[in-house]
């Protein structure tokens, strides 16, 4: 396991317990996005220095998409609907934090007998990644903020990103493409239906669109 | 030539977005559905030979989820140039609250329509288990807006629903398209003629991983209970027709992703491990479907509960496999028409009565002759009843469930079938036969009251007349067609 890669889960882990503990949106925000930098570089740590001239692009548009424009309609988003931070959410940040200690102590359990033999660090690698994608869920469903939930949705699919890079699935060009144009698509779908939201209600606490149910 | 049935719909709902007319604009939807049933009809009586590493093809299965798809776009581009007739640029009373609201943007939403048909159609023919995923994804994304098409607090609570956890549930299925690349160890690419010629050298433990996640995720979509919070509110608060793809031509789109799983499973000597868990499921969506429609009180919600239901027993019928199989391919057909029917119906009885309370809808059959009739067909043809084609293929299963000896499945089965004919017959039986006291002091003489147009019963009447000729009579060669569509979903 070189140093880069165990550099960069640390800082995967690191960032998924700021994501459980802040509170302020932009900080939310621009800790997802640190997160999702450190992990496209994921795939070069894990290859030898003359990279594929597929693998390059792959991070590059990677970086751009998720780097630039992904932070960029967030934070407009943030803006049009003029919310700071998450207030009251179902379950407070300190015991946010307690359970994510627990889920990361679950991922290593659940990780270690699988057999990874992809490379070497994957298996620390997939326990990271498997966390990021528990972190994601629990802020969807514990927090109130519309805006918040996204967060925690893209933080899932960093999670899904690391399980790939893990277990070095290489898929064709285009497949990876069409994969970075779903979440940009998703995430700005997203934004128009907040602002709609928003627009319609006032605000964008989620627990408040409780009225269709049986 | 097969791509066309993506391209133009895309190009199409380009065009529609800078069109300012009105009534180009609804050609051109009519135009996108014309071109795409031509693409199709000409598919299903030439079926191009499948290219070895091809990225797009099409096999039985997809091919029998394309002609749906098509058929119910079709019903649906006619309703649609109808009603958008009808609400376009007015300011609308909601019927639940008396609010008003303003509708979307009509380009927004016929441009989302023809996106929404080429996603779909792509999910159909992509041979690469990665592009089914992007397609899958983008069928979530551009029918969102439709949900949202009457701007209201409902409405944008259902897509608020739907958007975020068919995209966690779909996320899901891409870990498990990871998994499923993982058990080949990078020496087997994704696409499905790949993994179904090495199914037997990919892993195990990895390989089972991978289904789950697969079920788990397009399942979410599909709308198998417990992941089907968002199909009820989705389809009662989208427009009618929305409904209509949304019950009849995309939860089988998503039920196909299941399948493909299923296939490699089944080529790789586990068809028994993800059989069971699709019979599990199947059999949980229709105990969940029969308990919510029990004390169901409002229409649409019924019809959404009632594609839970079908939904459970397409899933039962491939996990049984054999003749099981096949019925669930003439079942995914055969539900989709009824379905279709049904939901138009229902946008027709809410247009005339203003409400969604099934309670308050009353002898629908003097009021509105054409479309209580159908609503009441609907209703038996949507229960198994004969003479229509979900009798033939439910028995067909039932058959197929008996054969494999599966005894507690048939009984499971049976009492969810008898539980939701009664609750169903319940809540239409008084819409349609009931007497229809409210209406008449208010309107006065019979001619003051608005009347019905054929022009909007009649999508309806098509999708029912097909409904009933499936319980009629199904030519050899279409079984013969099932058959294969079965076989190919991993059915035997």
């Amino acid at each position: 396991m070189n140093a880069l890669l165990e550099i960069l889960i640390l800082i995967v882990v690191l960032t998924d317990f700021r994501l459980l503990a802040s509170s302020r949106l932009a900080t939310l925000i621009d800790t997802m996005v640190f997160q999702a930098l450190a992990l496209s570089v994921i795939p070069l740590s894990l290859t030898a220095a003359p990279w594929p001239w597929r693998l390059m692009t792959l991070v590059l548009m990677t970086l751009a998409v998720k780097g630039v424009v992904l932070p960029w309609l967030l934070h407009r988003a943030m803006r049009t609907v003029d919310v700071q931070r998450e207030i009251e959410p179902f379950l407070g940040f300190s015991s946010s934090v307690l359970l994510g200690i627990v889920l990361l102590g679950l991922s290593f359990l659940i990780v270690r007998p699988l057999p990874v033999t992809a490379s070497p660090g994957a298996g620390s690698l997939l326990a990271g990644a498997l966390f990021t994608i528990l972190t994601g869920l629990v802020i969807i469903i514990s927090r109130r903020k519309a805006l918040t939930q996204v967060v925690g949705y893209l933080s899932l699919e960093n999670g899904v990103y690391a399980c790939g890079a893990a277990l070095a699935v290489e898929e064709p060009l285009l497949v990876e493409m069409g994969v970075l144009l779903d979440v940009f698509v998703a995430v700005f779908v997203m934004g128009i239906t907040i602002h709609q939201i928003n627009r319609e209600f006032d605000h964008i606490d989620t627990d408040r669109l409780a009225e269709l149910k049986d | 030539m097969l791509l066309s049935v993506v391209v133009v719909p895309v190009v199409l709902g380009f065009l529609a977005l800078l069109v300012p007319a009105h009534g180009p604009r609804r050609g051109l939807l009519l135009a996108g559905s014309a071109v795409h049933a031509a693409a199709v009809g000409f598919a299903l009586v030439r079926t191009p030979p499948l290219r070895p590493g091809a990225w797009i093809g099409v096999d039985a299965t997809g091919l029998l989820f394309l002609a749906i798809t098509s058929v119910l776009f079709a019903a649906v581009a006619v309703y649609t140039s109808g009603y958008l007739g009808r609400e376009s640029g007015r300011v609308v009373r909601d019927a639940e609250e008396g609010f008003s609201f303003s509708n979307k943007p009509e380009a927004v939403f016929v441009a989302c329509l023809l996106f929404f048909l080429a996603a779909m159609s792509l999910v159909c023919i992509s041979r690469d288990l990665g592009l089914l995923w992007v397609a899958i994804e983008a069928t979530t994304l551009v029918s969102a807006p439709l949900i949202s098409f009457h701007r209201h607090h409902r409405s944008l609570e259902a897509t608020w629903k739907y958007l975020l956890i068919c995209s966690v549930g779909i996320a899901m299925a891409l870990l498990g398209n990871y998994f499923l690349a993982f058990a080949g160890h990078g020496r087997v690419h994704l696409k499905l003629e790949d993994l179904l010629s090495h199914a037997a050298a990919l892993d195990p433990i990895w390989l089972k991983a991978a289904f789950i996640m697969l079920l788990v995720g397009y399942g979410t979509k599909m709308g198998l209970a417990p992941m089907h919070n968002w199909l009820p509110d989705a389809h009662s608060e989208a427009p009618s027709m929305v409904s209509t793809l949304l019950s009849g031509a995309l939860l089988n789109c998503a039920f196909l992703g299941i399948l493909r799983g299923h296939a490699v499973l089944q080529a790789a000597g586990l068809g028994r491990f993800s059989g069971d868990l699709l019979i599990f499921f199947g059999l949980l969506s229709m105990a969940v479907a029969a308990v919510f429609l029990i004390r169901q009180t409002d229409y649409k919600r019924m019809l959404a509960y009632s594609s839970i239901e079908h939904m459970g027993i397409l899933s039962l019928g491939v996990g049984i496999g054999g003749l099981a199989g096949s019925g669930a391919m003439l079942h995914a057909l055969a539900h989709s028409l009824t379905k279709g029917m049904l939901f138009l119906c229902a946008g027709q009885l809410l247009h005339f009565y203003s409400t969604k309370t099934a309670a308050d809808v009353r002898g629908a059959l003097h009021r509105l002759p054409l479309t209580g009739l159908l609503w009441l067909a609907g209703l038996l043809a949507i229960t198994g009843s004969p003479p229509f084609g979900l009798f033939i293929s439910e028995l067909t299963i039932l058959q197929g469930t008996l054969a494999s000896g599966r005894w507690a499945v048939a009984v499971g089965y049976l009492a969810a079938l008898g539980i939701i004919f009664i609750a169903m017959a319940r809540i239409v039986l008084p819409m349609v036969f009931g007497r229809d006291d409210q209406v008449e002091p208010v309107a006065g003489t019979a001619a003051a009251r608005p009347r019905e147009a054929l022009w909007y019963a009649l999508p309806a009447l098509a999708l029912g007349s097909g409904s009933l000729l499936l319980g009629l009579y199904v030519p050899a060669s279409a079984w013969h067609f099932l058959n294969r569509a079965a076989q190919l979903a991993g059915g035997y």
